[in-house]
């Protein structure tokens, strides 16, 4: 019975509690869920509650990639490099249809899920999500992100 | 101006020039033969009386396999005009063969043709000759094909990056 391996992963909660709490977002908004975004993140549902409340528009300060709305063919490799240039640790969450299956786009332009090109943590579902379930999904990454294993 | 007597103007001009007319609840369309829309929009800004200061819209349609053209020009070119000192509108189509799609600009008369033009290029592939930069406006340079093209295969994918169909 190790001192150590006690210690050890009484540290891994520690930093995934800290993790959890704040998360600081890059929001990649290309489309209508932007609406629901901003809805989200403003004072009514406050995501500033769950830690998440800035969000960092360069992504190498940031730690969770929300893409919000439609990825055209053309935007994918944005949204590639985007994610090449965020620090691990790093997280996905897929905001919307589109993002997660293409929603009701099946045409030349658009891509079919964003996770053809780039690993997705969490799906959110709706056209676009309500707030609450934005909410309910940022609380499943949350509980991920807690019971990872923290690399530092 | 009312939409028949812009159309008459037109039918006093141009004579033959002016393959059909109607006019649908005042509504004024004019069917113009190629070679003559360029000198027809011309004569639509500049002579006072019609004054269409202003280009609405410029797209294209496709009618391949459409029941009741199937032998006629697969494309129609459209123009959408507007006046602003007097509130009237006319539509020009102007009908254009697969073999030869090539329509002159309108680039020179209203500044706005420069995208209108480029986004039918890029959806129909019309070409529009005297265009100062004919690329694509809405896809990507490595796209093949004009995806708005009734022929352009449904299903097919060409991404950037990710799997391929």
């Amino acid at each position: 019975m190790g001192v150590g391996a006690f210690f050890t992963s009484k540290l891994d909660e520690a930093i995934g509690w800290a993790r959890k709490n704040s998360i600081f977002q890059y929001p990649f908004v290309t489309a209508c869920c932007g609406m629901e975004f901003m809805a989200t993140a403003a004072s009514h549902y406050d995501v500033d509650r769950f830690g998440a409340g800035l969000a960092r528009f360069s992504p190498r300060q940031a730690d969770v990639l929300f893409v919000v709305g439609t990825i055209s063919h053309k935007m994918a490799p944005v949204l590639k490099r985007v994610y090449d240039q965020m620090c691990e640790p790093k997280w996905v969450v897929a905001f919307g249809v589109c993002t997660c299956t293409g929603g009701f786009y099946d045409n030349y332009a658009t891509v079919m899920g964003i996770d053809t090109i780039i690993p997705v943590d969490v799906y959110i579902p709706g056209c676009p999500p309500r707030p609450e379930s934005v909410l309910d999904g940022l609380m499943k990454l949350q509980d991920k992100i807690a019971a990872s294993a923290q690399r530092y | 101006m009312d939409g028949s007597s812009i159309l008459q103007r037109l039918r006093e001009r141009f004579g033959p020039e002016i393959l059909e007319t109607h006019c649908l609840r005042g509504e004024p369309a004019a069917v113009v033969t190629p070679p003559a829309i360029r000198p027809v929009l011309e004569f639509c800004q500049t002579e006072p009386e019609l004054g269409f200061d202003l280009l609405v819209d410029l797209t294209a349609v496709d009618y391949l396999k459409f029941p009741g053209r199937e032998d006629g020009p697969r494309f129609e070119v459209v123009y959408h005009l507007f006046s602003l000192p007097h509130t009237h509108r006319l539509r020009l189509k102007v009908p254009v063969e697969e073999s030869e799609a090539v329509v002159p600009t309108a680039v020179g008369l209203w500044p706005i043709a420069n995208w209108l033009e480029r986004e039918v290029w890029d959806m129909f592939g019309i070409r529009f000759d005297g265009h100062p930069d004919l690329r694509r406006l809405l896809m990507y340079e490595e796209f093949e094909g004009h995806p708005l093209r009734k022929d352009y295969p449904v299903h097919r994918r060409q991404p950037l990056i990710g799997p391929r169909n």
